[in-house]
């Protein structure tokens, strides 16, 4: 008899490359920003789908393929999962403590830097009338 | 950064200025302002000298390992005194307009 295709390991793995590679893509709304849930749930569905399709490959092999395969994909989409929370839960934390920045109640520091158009804007030229909002950024090199 | 320049208006209606800084050259900030359509001030510190006056250096952090600034915000009111100051623990997790906003109605 010819044994039938195990779709949840397929689905399953192709739903751990997504929850990877949506990142980029998520962290764009305000909505999903800040914390990762809709990727660690894409990564959750995928796991429950390899998991069932695992159960029916060893449980099942006279009727479901997948015991090998399966195993290689699953163990593949771990390793994803283990690169996405290394990054998000360890990488994206690892931010300099910044001890001796300005605190509240002291002065700024005054600079004067280039602006986009190549114009010196000092602090001063700044602060009226109301003050500034510096943002300190990464950049987009 | 988006999200400051869709609240651009209400800074500027508190007389407030925005104003961007990191290790990009004025050119490259001028191509991602036209990209983007960013429209408050984007200011070049190539030589890391006021992102090291204000300890927001993250060493080693840019793509080919060079020293960056890491995200932080703070709101300067018209004496020059600092007001509010954002330092994230998570790269992902930046400050946002209206948490400014708030400082800035605060601080009046």
């Amino acid at each position: 008899m010819k044994r039938g295709w195990n779709w949840p390991i397929w689905i399953g793995f192709i739903l751990a490359f997504g929850g990877l590679f949506s990142y980029e893509w998520l962290v764009q709304f305000p909505l999903t920003r800040d914390f990762p849930w809709a990727n660690l749930l894409i990564f959750a569905i995928g796991a429950a789908l390899l998991f069932f399709g695992l159960f029916r490959a060893f449980g099942s092999p006279q009727r479901y393929r997948g015991k090998v395969f399966g195993s290689i994909l699953a163990a593949v989409a771990l390793l994803l999962f283990a690169f996405f929370s290394y990054e998000i839960f360890y990488v994206l934390r690892q931010v300099p403590l910044s001890a001796q920045a300005p605190r509240l109640g002291e002065k700024a520091p005054e600079f004067s830097l280039a602006d986009q158009n190549g114009k010196t804007v000092s602090l001063a030229d700044l602060l009226s009338p109301n003050g500034v909002v510096l943002i300190f950024y990464r950049g987009y090199w | 950064m988006r999200s400051f320049q869709k609240h651009l208006s209400e800074f500027e209606s508190r007389g407030v200025h925005l104003a961007a800084i990191s290790v990009d050259s004025s050119e490259v900030s001028a191509r991602q302002c036209r990209k983007m359509g960013y429209t408050f001030t984007f200011l070049s510190d190539h030589d890391r000298d006021v992102i090291r006056r204000y300890d927001v250096l993250h060493r080693g952090a840019g793509p080919k390992g060079e020293d960056i600034a890491r995200p932080a915000e703070f709101y300067i009111d018209a004496g020059g005194m600092v007001r509010w100051v954002n330092l994230t623990e998570n790269i992902a997790v930046r400050a946002r307009p209206e948490e400014a906003l708030r400082a800035i109605d605060a601080s009046e």
